[in-house]
């Protein structure tokens, strides 16, 4: 009895010793061959119960599983150990220098151009405007004489124009194409093709044959129309306030409506927004020292001209309205800080990698920048 | 337009500061553009005496002057030949600012003589090229310390204003009074236009000689002789405003003509009377017709141009310019004043066509008061009496004043409706009186300078801009809808998820000219010579951007090549606007472009693959990523060979769907780089957005159900031998048919051709994935499969498996 006793006690020392010492997994797993294999030393005692009495078999039986399950959890401990070991000392050869550059990938970038139209569409479309488009190629009528300029007049001149050949399936003033030089006949077409009432912007490629510093031959537009029966120009003023107070991101931003001339409205106004040039650089909504802003005009606008709605068959003296227009490059320098027009198309890609819009960061009102 | 302050005043009585009425002339909507007040510029600048005037004792040219400025003696270093003892000239001191020099005067010390300042000729003040001495007042015997500036007549702060078209009662000084006046900034002044009696018949009379239905060319022409007058330099008021508005004095009988232009907005001519010959007519003229102008050009007359002849033939463009045989000179002793209206339209389009511009024509083009004719050739004959004397005939007056008087609805109501202002109606009413406006119960007549006047709503104009928009409550645009509406077209959606696509893959947006030179419009898809010419610019800023564009790859692989030669030579450039096909409405094809050269990547350590050269896979991956984001069916494309000609033959490709074509990539043809100076391989693609189906919505937004397979898929790999001209698309396709259910992907993973494939053959191996959906597939059902994939591709290429 209790020599069985002792000899497994014996045993258990002699096992622990020998697991503990293994020092690699090809040493443990003798050890385990040692401790738990078929011919193994608690294996060895587990078939001498068969000799033994019912009781002393059970106790012994008992004593031995116990030895078993402990050093069978001993192994699987030593082998977790020796595996790290193994592990770590691979892991200290596979040292990469995590300060080299990453494998190169090609940055795109949106044109400030696009960038800024779709700020505006954004702005305008939680003012319930929608989107109309028209042709770059135009006729007389509808970019001239719908938008009471009358053929001759000087208010043409304002405007320099590209002509195309005359068209042999029009007639007139159909006849006559150009480019556009406002996105003012999409207003147009927009007005004969739909009846009030009318919320619509429409943007894209304008032309005017003037190259210099501050002119380019294409340039851009937005320009947007409200008709219906008693839109007026208080709704002229907030719509203007509160796209650029949006636009720039500017509260209380300084403004002034100061009346002006555009053929196709009446009245006409300019709006100037307020802006300090003080200390060389150009501030938008800043006041000058002595409190006053200096201004910066960034749009023209009026109530739609009588002459302009008769010419798309809209009613004068039952619809009203107004329309407005920027020039989007020129907004896009003032916001972006972009000192130069000329610049935007050059295609230079270090402009345009410094200049440009991350594509996966487009305007939503809702989101943040 | 620019006028002086004291000009200003001439007509307007008023103690408004210069500010306030700078300010108010933007708040009527005549927008300031700039004050320049020389008395400013020019403070600094004084008369001084000159008491000693010795030569410098170390320099023969140079005298040692001491100046006495009025407050204090100074000595000087001059080396002008006129400076003396006893004169006056004008004196710069120390840190004053010398325009003529752009340069800011110091201290200084030469040869030994100290210098403290400096006494100036016109040319360092940079009123006139005169550098032979320096300016000498003595003989004006201005006190000492008198600002140069006021000696000058510089005193007078010019204000310029930007004019809109349709002010043209604003092109003279008057108008502008008349404006400030009515904001209540002053009292106009009155005008003496009473009539000047003339003491002889005038023997020169004026016929107007149009047809009944050209009347309106030119309804009224008055004139008259004046004799004995004396011509020479106007006197020094004229010529100090003229010349502070930038016009050049010339002589008393020319400055009068332009003094009346800007003064009061009426252009006139002064002819001299002794080289006319015989009567004035005034005509059409005949084509062919020829003038020698003032200008000292020659023009070729239309017939629709305005003609003011005499019995000789044309002496004077109507309206635009007089004639240079007829024009007076320092001698001319007798004239004749031309005092007329021209029609509007017609002085503007014989203006265009000659290329004239004059301040006659800038004024008559916008319709100058058809009611001041008379008064204003009394006005006239005053100035020219008072300036160069003489004796006047009678007036001749051919035509009579048209009819301008036209009444328009007072409708005070109008104001509140279309302004969204409440102003009062006697206001309003007020307010009109005072521009000159005859109100009487519901009807306005506006006055005779103001012809842009003509409906309800310039009434309003005129009623807010007098009582100032700042006082229009801004009121936000009243909700439509609680929910924002999509705002965007399906042709802008599109744009902007192409634009996405690309950026994303690594592209940049440019935005080029929608213009082209001829040469290169016609290398990239102009259909024919007859398109061609339709869109051709007329008149282009120059030969390189005369042609709409029929392709935006020409730009973009220019702008390839201007960033090669800055040294950038790997670049990704893509742009998404309209080519141009015709110029009717829907000529006009919105493509998505881009261009890639050079290489993928920089040299970089983690291995050549990034370093690699663009290809035509390239290109092709981003037509097909921007058909992807436009939501094109692309497991349905077809790609075939045959690529417009601005591709290589061998290279290119073409995406269809159905027999549309969506699609165009490959790498551009060497050739047309070669004429372009691009040395390196450009790759290229088009999509056409326009081309795109819209995608059909049966169900709406939802998605069909996604039936996920429990099973493992089963990956079987085939290698083939076919011919080289055999399509890859034509293999993979052949494979998917063998099974469309079972087989979910069939892809190329390998082309060789070389050793141990024979020659005009090639070896392609295939991998396919069969997904079963209900239960695992028994070896024989695999068997099945992969036969039928074999027996397909085999008949379709006439292939071999490779054993």
């Amino acid at each position: 009895m209790t020599d069985m006793s002792e000899n497994i006690a014996e045993l258990k020392t002699e096992l622990t010793s020998i697991v503990e010492a293994a020092n690699d997994l090809s040493s443990l797993e003798q050890a385990k061959i040692t401790a738990l294999g078929k011919k193994g030393k608690i294996t060895g005692l587990m078939k001498t119960l068969g000799s033994m009495s019912a009781e002393e078999r059970k106790m012994t039986g008992q004593a031995l599983n116990e030895l078993k399950n402990e050093i069978g959890a001993l192994i699987g401990k030593q082998e977790s150990a020796l595996k790290r070991q193994v592990m770590d000392e691979k892991l200290a050869t596979e040292t990469i220098d995590v300060t080299l550059s990453t494998r190169p990938e090609r940055q795109g970038h949106i044109h400030p151009i696009s960038q800024t139209l779709e700020e505006l569409i954004t702005i305008f479309a939680d003012m319930g405007f929608s989107v109309a488009e028209g042709s770059d190629i135009e006729d007389d009528w509808h970019n001239f004489t719908a938008l009471n300029f009358p053929p001759g007049h000087p208010a043409r001149e304002m405007q320099d124009t590209f002509f195309l050949p005359e068209d042999p399936d029009e007639k007139d003033e159909y006849a006559k194409k150009l480019l556009r030089t406002h996105t003012s006949s999409v207003q147009i077409r927009h007005m004969k093709e739909n009846k009030p009432p009318i919320r619509m912007i429409c943007f894209g490629r304008t032309y005017r044959s003037d190259y210099d510093m501050t002119h380019t031959p294409m340039f851009h537009q937005l320009e947007g129309l409200v008709i219906d029966e008693k839109t007026h120009m208080g709704h002229l003023k907030g719509c203007l306030r509160d796209f650029c107070e949006a636009y720039f991101e500017i509260d209380n931003l300084p403004m002034q409506f100061r009346p002006s001339f555009f053929p196709f409205v009446e009245p006409g106004a300019e709006v100037d927004i307020g802006c300090s040039r003080e200390g060389g650089g150009l501030k938008i909504g800043a006041a000058k020292e002595n409190g006053k802003s200096d201004w910066l005009e960034i749009l023209g606008c009026g109530m739609v001209h009588p002459n302009v709605l008769k010419s798309c068959g809209i009613d004068p003296d039952v619809y009203q309205g107004f329309a407005f227009g920027m020039g989007v490059e020129r907004i896009a320098m003032l916001k972006y800080g972009i000192p130069d027009l000329r610049t935007f198309f050059d295609s230079d890609t270090r402009w345009l990698d410094h200049y440009g819009f991350d594509p996966l960061g487009r305007p939503n009102r809702a989101f943040g920048g | 337009m620019k006028f002086t302050l004291s000009w200003l005043k001439d007509h307007l009585e008023t103690d408004a500061a210069l500010e306030t009425i700078t300010d108010k002339l933007t708040d009527l909507g005549l927008e300031l553009e700039g004050v320049e007040d020389r008395a400013e510029s020019f403070k600094d600048f004084t008369v001084a005496y000159v008491e000693i005037a010795e030569k410098h004792p170390d320099a023969d040219r140079l005298k040692v002057c001491v100046v006495d400025t009025g407050s204090e003696k100074l000595q000087i270093v001059c080396g002008a030949p006129n400076a003396r003892a006893g004169m006056k000239g004008v004196f710069a001191p120390v840190g004053s600012y010398i325009p003529g020099t752009d340069m800011t005067l110091k201290k200084g010390v030469i040869r030994g003589q100290e210098s403290n300042g400096m006494l100036v000729s016109e040319r360092e003040m940079g009123l006139s090229e005169d550098h032979e001495g320096i300016i000498d007042v003595t003989d004006q015997d201005p006190e000492l310390g008198t600002a140069f500036a006021a000696l000058y007549g510089m005193d007078d702060p010019v204000i310029e204003i930007c004019l809109t078209p349709n002010r043209a009662d604003c092109t003279g000084v008057r108008g502008i009074a008349r404006d400030l006046a009515a904001s209540g900034l002053g009292k106009m002044k009155d005008l003496d236009s009473t009539p000047v009696k003339g003491s002889f018949k005038s023997p020169i009379d004026v016929r107007l000689e149009f047809d009944k239905d050209m009347v309106e060319a030119c309804p009224i022409f008055i004139g008259r002789s004046i004799k004995n007058v004396k011509n020479g330099p106007s006197p020094d008021w004229m010529q100090n405003r003229l010349t502070a508005i930038g016009l050049r004095p010339i002589s008393a009988l020319v400055d009068i003509t332009n003094y009346m232009s800007f003064c009061l907005g009426r252009p006139l001519h002064v002819f001299d009377a002794d080289k006319l010959k015989g009567n004035i007519h005034v005509r059409l003229a005949k084509k062919g017709e020829k003038l020698a102008a003032l200008n000292d050009k020659t023009y070729e007359l239309d017939d629709f141009m305005t003609a003011v002849c005499d019995d000789s033939g044309v002496i004077g463009l109507g309206g635009v310019i007089g004639g240079e045989a007829t024009g007076c000179t320092d001698d001319t002793t007798n004239v004749y004043l031309e005092v007329a209206y021209f029609d509007p339209a017609r002085t503007a389009k014989t203006g265009r066509a000659l290329q004239i511009e004059s301040d006659a024509r800038y004024r008559f083009e916008r319709g100058i008061d058809p009611d001041f004719v008379v008064p204003a050739a009394e006005i006239a004959t005053r100035m020219l009496l008072d300036l160069c004397g003489g004796e006047p005939g009678e007036i001749v007056q051919a035509g009579n004043v048209p009819d301008w008087k036209r009444a328009i609805e007072f409708d005070p109501a109008y104001t509140k409706k279309l302004a969204g202002i409440d102003i009062d109606e006697k206001e309003q009413k007020l307010i009109l009186e005072n521009l000159g406006f005859e109100v009487s119960g519901k009807s306005v007549t506006p006055p005779s300078w103001r012809g842009d006047i003509n409906g309800r709503a310039d009434l309003v104009e005129e009623v807010i801009r007098v009582y100032g928009y700042d006082n229009i409550e801004p009121v936000s645009m009243p909700k439509l809808t609680s929910v924002t509406v999509n705002a965007e077209t399906p042709s802008l959606t599109r744009a902007r998820k192409a634009r996405s696509a690309m950026a994303v893959r690594g592209m940049n947006e440019c935005i080029t000219w929608s213009f082209m030179g001829r040469d290169l419009a016609d290398k990239f898809g102009t259909q024919d010579i007859q398109t061609a010419a339709q869109m051709k610019i007329m008149n282009p800023i120059n030969a390189e951007l005369d042609q709409m564009r029929p392709s935006i790859l020409p730009n973009l692989i220019e702008a390839t090549g201007k960033n090669r030669d800055k040294g950038f030579p790997d670049s990704a450039l893509f742009e998404v606007g309209p080519c141009f096909v015709s110029s009717k409405p829907d000529g006009q094809a919105l493509v998505a472009t881009g261009v890639r050269s050079g290489s993928a990547g920089p040299k970089h350590w983690s291995g050549a693959e990034n370093a690699r050269s663009f290809d035509a896979f390239d290109v092709k991956s981003d037509a097909m990523a921007v058909l992807e984001s436009c939501g094109a069916p692309t497991k349905s494309l077809q790609v075939t060979r045959d690529a417009p000609d601005w591709y290589h033959p061998g290279r290119s490709g073409v995406m269809r769907l159905g027999p549309n074509v969506i699609a165009r990539f490959g790498e551009i043809h060497p050739a047309i780089l070669d004429d372009m100076g691009i040395k390196e391989n450009v790759c290229g693609f088009e999509v056409l957005l326009d081309n795109i189906p819209v995608a059909k919505k049966k169900t709406g937004p939802a998605r069909p159900l996604l039936e996920l397979s429990p099973l493992q898929p089963v990956k079987r790999d085939f290698a083939f031998i076919v011919d080289n001209s055999v399509d890859a698309e034509t293999l993979v396709r052949a494979a998917k048919a063998a099974d469309k259910n079972l087989i979910s992907y069939a892809e190329i993973f390998d082309v060789y051709t070389g050793e141990g494939v024979e020659q005009g053959k090639k070896s392609v191996a295939l991998n396919v994935t069969l997904q079963p959906k209900k239960q695992t597939l028994t070896d024989a059902e695999l068997e099945t499969v992969a036969e039928k994939i074999i027996g397909n591709i085999t008949s379709k290429t006439g292939g071999q498996l490779r054993s």
